[in-house]
């Protein structure tokens, strides 16, 4: 799988260069580079209070950083107004206007910028046809449902054909199923129009999903800045092993116990094979016994939590479809587990 | 049985809830509704004319009274205008006191503002309006800051316009102007902070995102969505200054205003239906306002 960096001819889209913000004395952000490509579907992750969301109202023009310097397009815009940059956002809460239609909502961009009422009303019908709202020109926000709110936001935001769409935890407020409809709806209209999407998420399926390369956030700093399957393959730090897809960390002690080598790593839960009573493990695997604490059952698959040691629990997961399920293990059993040494990925302390 | 059992606790709790809705109920439509009924209705009666009692018959005597006298149509524009003036000035005055209570001051200042702008309503209104007309009067404080400002010939310009000019600040309707938007200011303050707070910052971060500079933004979103709080302190502004009596019988030129009439005629003179009718005057106004408000919108933010 070929990274996708950006070329070094090609002028970013958006770059920070050792961006920091403090809040009192809470840094937000810490010091924090970072360089998206023009057309790319950039997540940032990480948990609350991480500085993700505070690095995108950095891009959005809503905050200033106290050091440090922001280009989008390759101009400096860091004390540039948000109105005076060619950057749209989405809002958590949507923030459309409850006094003005959604018409008068998606125009609003074209309506301050002083377009034409007869190009405002072509453009708007094109737009809100693009998020299929269509019908909805004359309605209020409010007699709308999360899902076409979502949408009027999206239209409001893309109208005014911005460089960059920002979009600060776009489907956080819809439940599951529309959640993933929205996923590759988002998806589609980023191909379709080729602007560079960031978008904000503290759910590492979404920025898995969706982003080309997710940034991932904490402390306010960058822990690693990857593609997908580069983080949940192979995390670097503890955080992103944890955060990013739940695997397993083994810390140095216990690694040392378990591999012989004095170094963290990670494990994925669905990378630990659970070998029957007298199966051998195969040649140059690690192997251990432990005691199963307990046995979750999700449909697909199962988890079960197997403690190693006094320090190390591991979890496990078992496909139920593949026949290799969990039947008659409790809590209490005794399993033994196996692994290959190359799917363990070594972290950095 | 059992469903005889719910029948009776839900008999029970429409009597518990009649019993708790009673009181507030009856406040309302006695004491409330009932007696501006009856004022109501004495403002279709007349008096007689040589005995100086109420007849209890249904006439428009009073009412044609009331708008055939020249001199009760002024007293009815004067009133007005003074009303409009005022709640104009205490709208303006206010909206950026609002602004800056609402969005840009600190839970301490903002703290600050809010009794300052409350304290001066736990003070006695007849104290107040007694202070200004020393505060307006020919050698008072006001005349006084004029002179060492250098500014006293623009006063004496000020008090030289006819009709709201006059002697000295406390004896002209400039003078009432002023301590009418003193005492209502804070009617109009408050609300329209309590409209402005309620406004997300997501609104106006979301207009400035779209390309709206924040002359823009103010124009298209932050008014419109004060227009509640701003149409419910021009209500208080407005009804305050049509009924009061007591400013304009203290300070400001001897003009009558419809609330001196109302207090006069049903004392002194003695004539409770024209009373009644004058005091009709400004429920009618005020309705023929909130029409308007309606209509230009302000109450659709809600």
């Amino acid at each position: 799988m070929p990274r996708a960096e950006p070329t070094v001819d090609m002028t970013p889209a958006i770059e920070l260069r050792a961006t920091r913000r403090a809040f009192g004395s809470v840094v937000a952000l810490d010091s924090v580079s970072l360089t998206i490509a023009p057309g790319e579907f950039f997540a940032l992750l990480g948990p609350s209070g991480s500085g993700k969301t505070t690095c995108l109202r950095l891009i959005a023009g809503f905050d200033q950083p106290d050091s440090g310097t922001i280009l989008l397009d390759g101009e400096d815009v860091t004390n540039t107004p948000p109105f005076a940059r060619n950057v749209n956002t989405v809002f958590q809460d949507y923030a459309l206007f409850p006094h003005m239609t959604v018409a008068e909502n998606v125009a609003y961009g074209l309506r301050v910028r002083g377009i034409a009422a007869a190009e405002r009303a072509q453009q708007t019908a094109a737009m809100l046809d693009l998020v299929r709202l269509g019908e909805f020109g004359a309605r209020r926000p409010h007699q709308l449902s999360g899902g076409q709110r979502q949408r009027v936001a999206l239209a409001r935001a893309l109208i005014n054909r911005p460089k960059v769409l920002l979009l600060d935890e776009p489907l956080g407020a819809l439940d599951l199923k529309l959640r993933e409809e929205m996923q590759a709806e988002l998806k589609g209209l980023q191909r379709r129009l080729g602007i560079t999407f960031v978008f904000v998420t503290h759910d590492q399926g979404e920025a898995l999903s969706m982003a080309d390369r997710v940034a991932v956030f904490s402390q306010g700093r960058i822990e690693q800045l990857d593609t997908p399957r580069e983080l949940y393959n192979r995390p670097q730090t503890a955080f992103v092993a944890s955060f990013v897809g739940s695997a397993n960390v083994v810390g140095r002690e216990a690694a040392q116990v378990l591999t012989g080598r004095d170094r963290a790593f990670a494990i994925r839960p669905e990378l630990i094979d659970l070998l029957a009573a007298g199966e051998p493990a195969a040649e140059g695997d690690v192997q251990c016994a432990g005691e199963v604490v307990d046995v979750l059952y999700h449909g697909a698959s199962s988890r079960l939590r197997v403690k190693v040691d006094e320090r190390t629990t591991l979890a496990v997961a078992r496909s139920e479809s593949a026949g290799g399920g969990v039947q008659g293990l409790t809590a209490g059993a005794r399993v033994r587990l196996a692994w290959r040494p190359d799917h363990a990925v070594p972290l950095q302390d | 049985m059992a469903g005889r059992a719910e029948f009776s606790l839900q008999g029970r709790r429409a009597f518990y809830f009649a019993l708790l809705l009673a009181p507030p109920l009856l406040w309302l439509g006695i004491v409330y509704l009932g007696s501006l009924l009856t004022l109501l209705l004495q403002s279709f009666y007349a008096i007689d004319e040589f005995t100086a009692r109420i007849v209890p018959e249904f006439t428009l005597a009073t009412y044609r009274q009331l708008l055939t006298q020249p001199a009760h149509i002024d007293i009815i524009v004067r009133t007005l205008l003074m009303a409009a003036a005022v709640t104009l000035a205490a709208a303006v005055i206010a909206f950026p006191v609002a602004l800056y209570m609402a969005r840009y001051a600190g839970p301490r200042t903002k703290a600050f503002f809010y009794v300052g702008v409350m304290l001066p309503m736990w003070t006695s209104y007849l104290v107040k309006v007694y202070a200004w007309r020393l505060i307006l009067a020919k050698q008072g404080i006001a005349s006084w800051g004029f002179e060492h400002l250098g500014l006293m010939g623009a006063l004496d310009k000020a008090l030289a316009v006819p009709v709201v000019g006059g002697p000295s600040l406390a004896s002209s309707y400039i003078g009432m102007f002023v301590v009418f938007v003193y005492m209502w200011l804070p009617f109009m303050i408050l609300p329209l902070a309590a409209a402005l707070e309620r406004v997300p910052a997501s609104l106006l971060q979301a207009s400035a995102d779209l390309g709206a500079r924040p002359g823009q933004t103010f124009r298209n979103v932050v008014l419109p969505l004060a227009l509640p709080g701003l149409a419910a302190g021009s209500i208080f502004t407005f009804s305050l200054t049509l009924g009061d009596y007591i400013i304009p019988s203290v300070v400001g030129a001897p003009g009558y205003f419809i609330g001196m009439m109302v207090y006069q005629q049903q004392g002194t003179a003695g004539n409770l239906p024209l009373a009644a009718a004058f005091s009709v005057v400004p429920i009618v106004l005020i309705g023929l306002y909130l029409m308007l408000a309606r209509r230009l919108g302000a109450f659709d933010a809600l």
